[in-house]
């Protein structure tokens, strides 16, 4: 039993899946995919106990050794990863149920949890693979997934929004897969690890460095690098419900997750870092990203298009701490990946409790929401301290590393700028909060009552990790320190 | 004369594209994009990949082609005007992939050379082992359903979202089945009933495309085929049927509300193989376990995740259809 957990993590959602879009009953679609869901978090769990320091579990996909057959790989990292997806995916689905009743038929309420349950499932399988093309099978059933749940926005433009995001999303799936496709023409194969060994000796190929550049530009697409972040707040602002809360906390950060796998581990930091000098590309795209996406963050007056623009910046953080490429940066760049997921996708799913109510995320009809929704603004106001970087909160532990990183590099501006984006997102947090506490409620939202629970206790459980992850970093950037450690040792 | 062929069939791939980006009426786009399909196919047969041509020819020039149309008959036929400054942006990007592309073809192994990297590491074992470890004399069907048969699931996984992803955004392809609607079916299948030579040669068609499909599902592991093509050729036979009659006679065969259960079906069918490897104490997918010898095993499990395969792509295919002409009507 315990041998066949890694397929276990990804059936449990991959059988639901057809098994929900067979249900007439939207109630009963919500029970097997949540059970499915936690399930999984259990199994991710246990994985994650298995590997604890530096521990690997491989796993044979249809009995057949790789590099012949395809190889699922469970060490640190992913294990890591495996936890973000299906703890948060689990919390906001669980918080799902609520939005969904009442503005969707039962029929569509099941396959509205088959999209979701798809997706869940594919971003596993991305995170748990050891193959280079079975990323790819997955990448497809992820984005697809994803632009339809983006498309089912109650607003039209969530129509374009998602076709803009599948153009985007699928020139970048593209490159990918030429990418791919290079790798094997050059080596062979499509192992990972055994990709990594026959690699060093075609640096010089012309063909390995085009894969390198596509690659690159493909998953900078995915992960909404700057200046290809251009289909995230659009897609964000208009995906329905609490579904931004799931695509924040966990789309962009497998995309990111599969971007240190293949840099690191499949090109190698040799080949990516030294050889092809990427960092002098993403260091200061990742500087223009956080300075620009933070100001346009300011000056937003939709709480939910100001939450996405903030999750830019917040992901050229990560970019940046792996191209500071030592130990602080990519403790920064891992610890921030798990704990930015954590934060935003309790921010959005907190904002998703007081849409629900007021039915809209203008900031001036939020306005007063901090007097008629105490409990969903406090869980709020609490992530949102962590998303500035606030001591004793998860948001400060990746911070101060990613500050620490670039002070270990001499580079002292750099820092300075860090903190004064910090303030901006002072500002921008600040501006939500501002609006909820000290403004007069309109008299249209005088009578809005608490969020149902089934919504309250995710937001609070995502508000109290975010404290948690702030003082015990053994997980986080514990592990994430040690991965560093393990790829720097190598190179 | 090869060397004649490749570079006629694709100056004529490059002369296509050129015409549907050019063009303002979309009908005549979507004809190009399946003659486009169909050009691409005939490159693959020159490549020696008969199977991937089947694919395309079937996905690509026929049922991707109704959907476009289907497509066309909601949203009109005839593309707005562009602004011409804004191109400027996309077409740097065209010009730098393509740069990137030819900069990377100068060290890229020589055509259909024997010594490239990719005949000679994991693919010897597939040739000659495939024989005795699988079994199935076309060795395509070997890796695709077995060594990388977990691969192949994943791929089933993504037209099963398709569907689901259509069906969520346009709902399912019925309006309570069996009432007649007041407004005839679908006005264009009446007329196109009439046209004598369409639906006589339709008529002589349908049989053997449905039993043509038939074939390419059992007999994937000895010739080119399988689960995929099945489908899609399985499918194109009950969509010609339904733009000849209409989609009503069709929809008496096929009742959507219980053919939408046949995604899930033929999908879980292929992940229930696995599961069942799983019990019997194999990993996922390993079919080897599921009888007493090895080759039988791999044999049965082929067969029944080529049918859950064929299942999901012709019920997905025919439900978006119904699905886009529902709606177009």
């Amino acid at each position: 039993m315990i041998e066949q957990l890694p397929a276990i993590q990804l059936l449990l959602t991959l059988l639901a899946a057809p098994i929900c879009s067979m249900l007439r009953n939207g109630d009963h679609a919500w029970r097997l995919a949540t059970a499915a869901t936690w399930l999984s978090t259990v199994v991710a769990i246990m994985l994650l106990i298995q590997v604890w320091d530096g521990g690997v579990i491989s796993y044979q996909m249809g009995g057949w050794p790789p590099p012949w057959g395809i190889e699922v790989r469970i060490d640190e990292l992913n294990a890591l990863v495996l936890l973000l997806v299906t703890l948060f995916g689990s919390l906001v689905i669980t918080a799902l149920r609520e939005s969904l009743r009442g503005v969707m038929r039962h029929q569509r309420q099941s396959l509205y949890y088959t999209t979701f349950l798809l997706c869940f499932a594919a971003l596993i399988g991305i995170t748990i693979t050891a193959d280079a093309f079975n990323v790819f099978v997955f990448l497809e059933v992820s984005s697809l997934s994803t632009y339809a749940l983006i498309a089912r926005g109650r607003d039209r433009r969530a129509l374009t929004a998602s076709f803009r995001y599948l153009i985007m999303g699928t020139i970048g799936a593209t490159f990918i897969l030429i990418a791919i496709g290079f790798l094997y023409m050059v080596t062979g194969t499509l192992n990972m690890q055994d990709l990594s060994e026959r690699l060093p000796a075609h640096w010089d190929n012309r063909v390995i460095q085009a894969s390198l550049a596509f690659f690159t530009v493909g998953i900078a697409l995915k992960v909404a690098v700057f200046p290809l972040h251009y289909w995230l707040p659009n897609a964000y602002t208009y995906a329905p419900k609490a579904t931004t809360a799931f695509l924040a906390a966990t789309a962009t950060k497998v995309s990111l997750y599969v971007m240190i796998r293949f840099l690191f581990d499949v090109y190698g930091i040799e080949f990516a870092f030294e050889k092809m000098q990427l960092s002098t590309i993403l260091v200061p795209l990742s500087i223009a990203g956080i300075l620009i996406a933070s100001l346009v963050a300011i000056f937003q007056n939709d709480a939910k298009r100001l939450l996405a623009w903030s999750s830019v910046a917040q992901l050229s953080y990560m970019v940046l701490g792996l191209a500071l490429l030592n130990a602080s940066g990519i403790t920064a760049a891992i610890s921030h990946m798990f704990n930015h997921a954590m934060m935003k996708a309790g921010l959005f799913l907190a904002l998703a409790a007081m849409i629900y109510r007021v039915n809209s995320s203008k900031l001036h009809d939020l306005a007063g929401i901090g007097r008629t929704m105490p409990l969903t603004t406090g869980a709020f106001a609490v992530m949102g301290v962590g998303l500035i970087g606030v001591p004793m909160t998860a948001g400060f532990v990746s911070k101060w590393y990613l500050i620490s990183g670039t002070l270990d590099k001499g580079w002292l501006p750099l820092a300075a700028l860090l903190i004064v984006s910090s303030l901006m997102a002072v500002v921008y947090i600040g501006k939500i909060i501002d609006v909820a506490y000290f403004k007069p409620a309109p008299p249209q939202h005088a009578d809005v009552r608490e969020a149902p629970l089934s919504m309250l206790i995710p937001c609070w459980i995502f508000a109290l990790l975010t404290i948690y992850f702030g003082l015990d970093t053994r997980i986080t950037a514990g592990l994430a320190g040690r991965v560093a450690q393990s790829y720097l040792g190598v190179s | 004369m090869e060397f004649l062929i490749n570079s006629l069939l694709l100056l004529m791939l490059v002369a296509t594209v050129f015409a549907i980006v050019r063009l303002k009426r979309l009908m005549i786009g979507v004809m190009l994009m399946g003659f486009f399909s169909l050009l691409s196919a005939n490159i693959f047969m020159v490549l020696d990949a008969v199977d991937v041509a089947f694919t395309e020819a079937a996905v690509g020039a026929g049922v991707s082609t109704i959907f476009f149309l289907a497509a066309l008959a909601i949203v009109g036929r005839t593309s707005k005007p562009q602004n011409a400054t804004r191109t400027f942006v996309p077409l740097a990007a065209v010009i730098i992939t393509g740069a990137l592309l030819v900069y990377a073809s100068f060290d890229m192994p020589y055509f259909g050379s024997h010594d490239a990297p990719a005949h000679n590491h994991v693919v010897p074992r597939y040739l000659n082992d495939s024989p005795n470890e699988v079994g199935p004399p076309n060795i395509v069907t070997s890796v695709l359903a077995s060594y990388r048969g977990y691969d192949t699931l994943g791929e089933v996984g993504v037209v099963f979202t398709a569907f689901i992803g259509v069906f969520l955004l346009l709902g399912a392809g019925t309006r309570k089945s069996g009432v007649e609607r007041p407004a005839p079916p679908n006005v264009q299948a009446e007329s196109m009933r009439q046209k004598v030579v369409l639906r006589e040669v339709s008529d002589l068609l349908i049989a053997p495309v449905l039993i043509f499909a038939l074939y390419v599902q059992w007999h994937g592991d000895f010739g080119p085929g399988g689960g995929f093509q099945a489908g899609v050729i399985f499918a194109s036979g009950v969509i010609l049927y339904a733009l000849i009659y209409g989609i009503v006679p069709a929809q008496k065969v096929f009742p959507p509300r219980k053919l939408a259960y046949f995604p899930g079906i033929g999908f879980l069918l292929y992940a229930l193989v696995g599961v069942v490897s799983m019990m019997r104490g194999g990993n996922f997918l390993d079919y080897g376990v599921l009888v007493h010898d090895p080759l039988h095993g791999q044999h049965y499990g082929i067969l029944i995740i080529e049918l859950g395969v064929g299942i999901t792509v012709a019920a997905v295919m025919i439900n978006i259809f119904f699905s886009l002409s529902e709606r177009s009507l």
